[in-house]
């Protein structure tokens, strides 16, 4: 039991901190948390599912397709929900208007899709057991996303042009950065991370349209306990809460495994509403 | 003299008149919703009924998003609890059966402690956790009724009340329902018009300014999520009653939707609006009947609208008062004299005093060993270059900043630092450098904000509009109009803050604060942006206010204005006193001159 609960944690764990740095890219660029953080993940389940059973095209094919699919409703948040607000951000408008487009998302999803979980297809075959393939997925998913956010962060002109944005926006337009167009690329970014978290986790969780409102909150956790647009905090954090939420599946049963999530959730950011590796808030006077 | 007069208190008709146009459109629509019967079929009982149940919830849930601006998204949740709540104790299948009223009546006590279980996050959460917060217990509930199968029958589900005769009807339960709906609609109107609705308001839109009046958050919200929790379990009884049946099933997250998004379409601070927004919300998926399904999609392509194009919602189309037209050559002429008429004489004589004060933001010391004296009746500029620790002076002595080192006392009480909110009961109040105001509430409700410790009545009086919110209500208009007098802006009462121009907000402010009647006045920079004629009247209110035997201390860099009024004058330069005396002192005082005056 003990090496199932490391193995189903670690998935679990691993697909929240992909959904997190989700959240986190987006945040980066545009200081906006935005509710299709996981309705992305859930959608590279379905299209995963869509490209590979219902189209039957090959596995690596579906994947890029599906990857190229979030990141359009990736763009498409950024022009519908993020842009027009940002004018006013301390009015916290983009709280709704990420809402209705992660709303829209999820229902079109219920109502074209299906509301009963469909079959994901196996994708390589490779293990069985507690070495089956979708738990490593997901971990190795997330490690690949983590190396490659890296490199582009640290070794490309992109990646460093969205650090600086996310360090002092107002600075880096005055360097001349196109903040507009990076915005958007980092949207289009964050839909590819959640499509990967979606495909890697398609034969965990299926492809089922509920798993959007899921992810969306088993997601921000990590990023509430890590603190806003911190990626190592929010792959530590997710890593805790999978296996924390796993345990506390096999040891009590499911129903108190939420329960103890959404309580230790609640306690820390109320002891903490920072996060545990966050800075302290702004002035306020 | 005059300015009393020139609003004169208005009597008992004319109020009446004044709040009619703002009555008819409810009774308009209870009238409606009783002859609904005469005119149509039971398919139409159903959904009246689902509508005047879904308002006695969104009612409470207004004051949490539409007045304190609390995005609590999953209230589903507490509508589910309630639903159960009643349901297993009318069936007796855990303790002895009870009355269906009786079990409503305990399932609204348990809302009212869930409402606040599930709020206190808000204590501490900024919006989008909050909103993530109620989210996560709205899909909680939902599984902890699939799994606790012996009480709540898991997914095969329970039956619903059945309330006794003559509310087994169709129509005799529609008529309940209207009746609920009806006392609650009063119930919070008389909440969101007393100052503990106002309150809520400047929480939401002026935090920061609502501490300085000594509004305490914790408390004001605690209430409402007791009254908003308990009005949704009520409202979660009924639904059950008239589901007949209930199963998890019942409860969507698309409930929790419709709820959030009726008040948003409706428009914030409002109450009429969210009303309208829930009927039309309810009866909009009927009328169009193939679109049944996409009814969640369509909520959601209204939010979005709503928020991109007109994010007033329907209240600011109903809002015809604040379209008329300002006249754009006003003036703004105070008349001191009438202060003596709207504010007590201060005759205690204790002192403001601060010794050795120093604070720093990491390495640099903003205040550097301060000592400061203000005396009741003085006026005592507070002078110095950019960054020389005046504004923060202000903020450690409002309780907004902890000193370091050093004490703040007031006579021989020591003032607890960093305690915003008690600043006002010890009779200081303040302005701020940029105003803040309310600018969705009307002047005259911004200034009222100012006297919300004067009140007297409890919130549950004020629920219940009982004699003494009344009174309250009665003497904090009044006292609002005669220094809206004062300042000289009596007939802009009713017209929306955010209308206003710089100079305006400005004397707000000052009215705002003297609601009080404090003992010490802070102003940060009242003469910034003000034309050279709106000084010289500022000047002669400073002054006024001054006899009246308050302490004034005045942050400004009008130095004219520093040497024409003050009686004595601290210099400040790097967070240190540079010089300390009367103006004339300070005028040739070589340091001061060469750093900061020039010349």
């Amino acid at each position: 039991m003990f090496a199932s609960i490391i193995a189903s944690g670690l998935a679990a764990g691993a697909i929240y901190a992909l959904v997190g740095i989700t959240y986190n890219t987006m945040f980066s660029t545009s200081r906006v948390m935005s509710f299709t953080a996981g309705q992305l993940a859930m959608l590279g389940g379905v299209f995963g599912s869509l490209f590979t059973l219902k189209l039957g095209l090959p596995v690596m094919a579906g994947f890029l397709l599906t990857l190229a699919g979030c990141a359009i409703i990736g763009i498409i948040t950024e022009f519908v929900a993020v842009r027009p607000v940002l004018k006013s951000l301390d009015q916290h408008l983009y709280v709704l208007s990420t809402l209705a487009v992660a709303l829209m998302i999820q229902q079109v999803a219920a109502i074209k899709w299906g509301t009963e979980p469909q079959p994901f297809p196996r994708l390589i075959g490779l293990g069985s057991g507690i070495w089956d393939e979708k738990f490593w997925l997901p971990v190795v998913a997330c490690v690949v996303t983590i190396v490659a956010l890296e490199y582009l962060y640290r070794r490309t002109l992109v990646g460093r042009a969205f650090l600086a944005i996310a360090e002092d926006n107002f600075a880096a337009r005055a360097f001349g950065l196109p903040e507009r167009n990076l915005r958007v690329a980092s949207y289009a970014l964050a839909g590819i991370i959640g499509g990967v978290a979606g495909f890697s986790s398609g034969e965990l969780l299926l492809a089922f349209f509920a798993n959007g409102a899921l992810l969306n909150f088993y997601g921000f956790v990590p990023v509430a306990l890590g603190g806003l647009g911190n990626n190592r905090g929010a792959v530590i954090g997710g890593l805790a809460l999978g296996l924390f939420q796993q345990a506390a599946n096999f040891l009590v049963g499911g129903i108190f495994s939420s329960v103890a999530v959404f309580a230790l959730f609640i306690m820390v950011l109320l002891a903490k509403p920072q996060g545990l590796f966050g800075l302290s808030t702004a002035r306020r006077v | 003299m005059t300015a009393v007069t020139a609003t004169p208190p208005r009597d008992e008709t004319g109020r009446l008149r004044a709040i009619l146009p703002k009555l008819a459109p409810f009774a308009g629509i209870l009238a409606a919703a009783m002859i609904l019967p005469f005119v149509s079929n039971d398919y139409w009982a159903l959904i009246g009924t689902r509508a005047a149940i879904y308002w006695v919830l969104v009612s409470g849930l207004n004051l949490i998003v539409g007045f304190a601006g609390h995005l609590a998204i999953g209230y589903v949740a507490l509508l589910t609890l309630g639903a159960y709540t009643t349901s297993v104790l009318a069936a007796g299948n855990v303790l002895t059966a009870v009355e269906p009223f009786a079990a409503l009546a305990i399932a609204g006590c348990v809302g009212a402690v869930f409402g606040v279980i599930v709020g206190l996050p808000a204590l501490r959460l900024r919006t989008f956790y909050f909103a993530m917060s109620t989210l996560g217990f709205a899909t909680i509930v939902t599984q902890i009724a699939l799994a606790w199968q012996s009480v709540t029958g898991g997914g095969i589900g329970i039956a619903g009340p059945e309330f006794p005769s003559p509310f087994n009807t169709a129509w005799g339960y529609y008529y309940l329902c209207v009746a609920f709906a009806a006392i609650c609609t009063w119930l919070s109107a008389n909440v969101a018009h007393s100052r503990f609705g106002r309150a809520l308001i400047a929480i939401r839109d002026a935090e920061v300014a609502a501490e300085a009046t000594g509004i305490s958050k914790p408390r004001m919200l605690v209430a409402i999520f007791l009254l908003a929790g308990g009005l949704a379990a009520i409202a979660g009884g009924l639904f059950a009653s008239l589901q007949t049946y209930i199963t998890p099933d019942a409860f969507t997250f698309d409930l929790s939707i419709l709820f959030f998004i009726a008040i948003l379409i409706g428009g914030r601070g409002s109450i009429l609006g969210p009303m309208l927004g829930t009927i039309i919300l309810t009866i909009l998926p009927e009328i169009a009947a193939p679109l049944a399904a996409w009814s969640t999609f369509l909520y959601a392509v209204l939010l979005l609208v709503i928020v991109l194009v007109m994010p007033g919602g329907i209240a600011a189309l109903l809002d015809f008062q604040n379209r008329r037209p300002l006249a754009s050559n006003r003036a703004i002429v105070p008349r001191p004299v009438a202060l003596a008429e709207c504010m007590g004489r201060n005759a205690g004589n204790s002192v403001l005093s601060l010794r050795g004060v120093t604070l720093s933001f990491g390495n640099v010391r903003a205040i550097d060993n301060l000592d400061l004296d203000v005396r009741p009746g003085e006026i005592h500029g507070l002078i110095g270059p950019n960054g020389s620790g005046k504004t923060t002076t202000l903020n450690v002595i409002s309780g907004y900043y902890v000193a370091k080192a050093g004490t703040i006392r007031l006579g021989d009480k020591l003032l607890p630092q960093g305690r915003p909110t008690l600043r006002a009961r010890h009779g200081i109040a303040r302005t701020f450098q940029t105003p803040r105001l309310i600018g969705e509430a009307s002047v005259l409700k911004n200034i009222m904000i100012g006297g919300t410790i004067e009140g007297r009545a409890s919130f549950v009086e004020a629920l219940l509009a009982l004699p003494r919110n009344r009174r309250d209500e009665r003497t904090l208009n009044e006292k609002a109009r005669a220094l809206l007098a004062v300042v000289g802006l009596e007939t802009l009462a009713e017209i929306r803050a955010d209308r206003l121009q710089h100079s305006e907000l400005r004397f707000i402010e000052i009215a705002r604060a003297l609601m009080l009647e404090p003992d010490f006045l802070l102003l940060d920079e009242p003469a910034a942006g003000l034309s050279g004629d709106e000084i010289e009247r500022l000047a002669a209110l400073i002054i006024a206010i001054s006899r009246r035997g308050t302490g004034l201390l005045l942050v400004e860099h009008h130095a004219d204005l520093i040497f024409d009024i003050c009686d004595s004058v601290t210099v400040l330069n790097l967070g240190r006193v540079l010089a300390a005396g009367t103006p004339a002192e300070i005028r040739v005082h070589k340091e001061v001159v060469s750093a900061y005056l020039g010349g």
